[in-house]
């Protein structure tokens, strides 16, 4: 897609949200806030009820199993690569680790370092996005070239680039990948706040002396969280993917840690002896970037409005 | 000027200001490197003041910043990218010469199917709307751009290399001194792995951009001509719908470009991906620079490339230009 447009250009993104719609709610004092009425829209749809619950399911696995687990992470329970027991569920890792308890710890830097991730590059997209959208000329003109810059650095490789430098640390990881998420999260709340200025209500902001910054934050800021909120929920599944890939080359979590994206790649020289070891992680790390995406989708499909009238997919 | 070339220009200016951008961020970040290249290459003998000295100067490091980077940037437009900090410090285009052309095959590869199937796939789609095929593509599609692709990749070879079927190699180790052509097993579950990642993004588009084009009007106008029904989806349907979609194919060529890296590095494929992942976890700068300074340049390229084609095919960005 082209790198100048405004479109969205980010292939994760559903198609239904590429055309950004001028916002018909009118920012009366009380109404219902614009994102709280998507997150309603959102929940009668069968994909997001589904994304939400699997979602809640592996977060309390991740933040609670770790009470549950029957040893210590980095115990050694038997000989590496044991198959499945009564002892151990899902058998032992390369060390001998117990690969259940390990997956019960690895969860919770998988959830914390994406949504760590996802909330730095909401902060500095959505900044960058409503000063462009709304100064428009030269600032605009700038911020959107040096947004174009960053875009053409692949996620992954970006965190390379600096992993190289200064190695594997993870507030680097996560601040790289908050990064690399920037120009996509801030061409949406660009989009979306050009088209705001305009409206009278801002203008009459405007008119009256309202401080920029007041009108960025409080007027338009409320009327553009739909979107938003969309793309926070895209851009964590994201965030999960792309912290995943980096453990899994060894440039995130680093061992004795359990970690999801790490246990595949330390056990999967053994995948056709003890395959459970690589089997557990993959299907958890799947069925927490499907959740998120269910509900993403949700919330799409929501903000469109596609399903309000037939209330169907 | 006339306004298409004059559009063209702009366009073709933007592209070469990123380039310029793209290798300043790169070489800039060189510059955050806690000491410098000449400590990283003598290590514990940097202690050693003299050697350090005469070092920094073959390297140019004493000199100022600015003339560093464009000294390093007129090497890097004269094919020259330096020589590799580890092992026999062999020049780095020698060493990198044998990956780019393996991980260009196997991208090749991979867009070469994956591009005729989600048009085939996107065209299907929207054809029968709300079908049955419709439904579980979307469900297919959704579940595949959810997963990491090294997942799919893993799930792949669970199937199909180890713990189901033991059809295929798990480890794709291609020998470079033999002929590519006679290793092609090897390349087919990193290429299938790449097809899946990519066929969702691509057929989701062109189901879109065919379901608009199928409700406008010269396409009812075809159908009122009384055309048979594929032909009005080949000949008038199809070359439009795929019209926004180059851009979308664009992007997603330069995606395997930089999604390569966890797909090879987990089949062992011995391209740039894994070539990044060892220089990154050696520290090798120049090796580093020279691999980060390609992928982000072939994305520039293409999505300059997508949008000088989407510009000269499309008649109203074309004519309606003032």
């Amino acid at each position: 897609m082209s790198q100048s447009s405004d479109a969205g250009l980010d292939p994760l993104q559903p198609l239904e949200t590429l055309e950004l719609e001028p916002l018909q709610t009118l920012p009366i004092g009380k109404q219902r806030p614009e994102w709280l009425q998507t997150v309603l829209d959102a929940w009668s749809l069968r994909r997001t009820k589904i994304g939400l619950v699997l979602f809640l399911v592996l977060l309390v696995v991740a933040v609670f199993g770790r009470f549950w687990a029957p040893y210590s992470p980095t115990e050694f329970v038997g000989p590496p690569f044991s198959l499945p027991t009564a002892e151990y569920w899902l058998g032992t890792d390369f060390l001998g680790r117990d690969v259940y308890t390990r997956v019960l710890y690895g969860g919770l830097s998988v959830f914390v370092l994406g949504i760590a991730a996802t909330v730095i590059g909401m902060v500095l997209g959505v900044s960058l996005g409503l000063i462009s959208g709304y100064a428009r000329r030269w600032v605009d003109e700038s911020i959107m070239r040096m947004l174009d810059v960053v875009l053409a650095f692949p996620s992954v490789v970006l965190a390379m680039l600096f992993v190289s430098i200064l190695g594997p640390r993870l507030w680097l990881i996560v601040l790289m990948v908050g990064i690399s998420h920037m120009p996509r999260i801030a061409r949406v709340t660009r989009a979306a706040t050009v088209d705001l200025a305009q409206r009278d209500f801002v203008r009459a902001a405007t008119a009256v002396g309202v401080p920029r910054r007041r009108i960025l934050f409080r007027e338009v800021l409320p009327n553009i969280s739909s979107p938003l909120l969309v793309e926070f929920g895209l851009r964590l599944t994201y965030s999960i993917i792309m912290i995943a890939a980096l453990s899994f080359l060894g440039f995130g979590m680093q061992p004795p840690s359990a970690d999801w994206g790490l246990m595949i790649n330390e056990n999967r020289i053994a995948i056709t002896v003890q395959p459970w070891a690589v089997i557990s992680p993959v299907i958890l790390i799947a069925a927490l970037t499907i959740s998120t995406n269910l509900m993403a989708d949700g919330l799409a499909r929501a903000m469109m409005g596609i399903d309000r009238t037939t209330g169907t997919t | 000027m006339p306004p298409l070339l004059k559009l063209l220009l702009i366009r073709l200016g933007l592209g070469l200001l990123t380039l310029f951008l793209v290798s300043v961020v790169v070489f800039a970040a060189t510059q955050a490197l806690p000491g410098d290249a000449a400590k990283a290459i003598l290590g514990k003998d940097s202690a050693d003041k003299v050697r350090y000295e005469a070092l920094r100067k073959e390297l140019g490091l004493d000199k100022p910043m600015l003339s560093q980077y464009t000294g390093w940037l007129g090497d890097v437009l004269k094919g020259n990218l330096g020589n590799s900090l580890v092992g026999g410090q062999a020049k780095v285009t020698e060493l990198l010469k044998q990956r780019v052309i393996n991980s260009f095959v196997l991208v090749s590869l991979a867009a070469l199917f994956s591009i005729p199937i989600s048009i085939v796939i996107g065209a299907f789609s929207a054809v029968y709307r709300d079908s049955k095929f419709d439904n579980g593509m979307n469900i297919f599609n959704l579940t595949l751009v959810s997963l990491p692709e090294f997942v799919i990749g893993i799930i792949l070879v669970l199937l199909f290399a180890t713990a189901v079927f033991q059809w295929l190699p798990s480890v794709s180790n291609v020998d470079s001194r033999a002929p590519l052509s006679g290793q092609m097993d090897l390349f087919i579950l990193p290429v299938v792995t790449l097809i899946l990642a990519v066929i969702p993004y691509v057929s989701r588009m062109l189901r879109a951009s065919t379901i608009e084009v199928l409700e406008s009007e010269y396409v009812m106008m075809a159908r009122l001509k009384g055309l048979k029904e594929s032909r009005v989806l080949w000949h008038h349907a199809l070359p439009n719908a795929i019209i926004p979609t180059i851009q979308v194919i664009a992007i997603n060529i330069a995606w395997l470009a930089g999604g390569i890296v966890t797909v090879e590095y987990l089949f062992g494929f011995p391209g740039i991906g894994t070539g990044l992942v060892d220089a990154v976890a050696n520290r090798d700068m120049p090796v580093v620079q020279a691999l980060v300074l390609l992928i982000a340049a072939v994305y520039v390229l293409l999505n300059l490339i997508a949008d000088i084609l989407t510009i000269l095919i499309s008649p109203r960005l074309r004519t309606g230009l003032r």
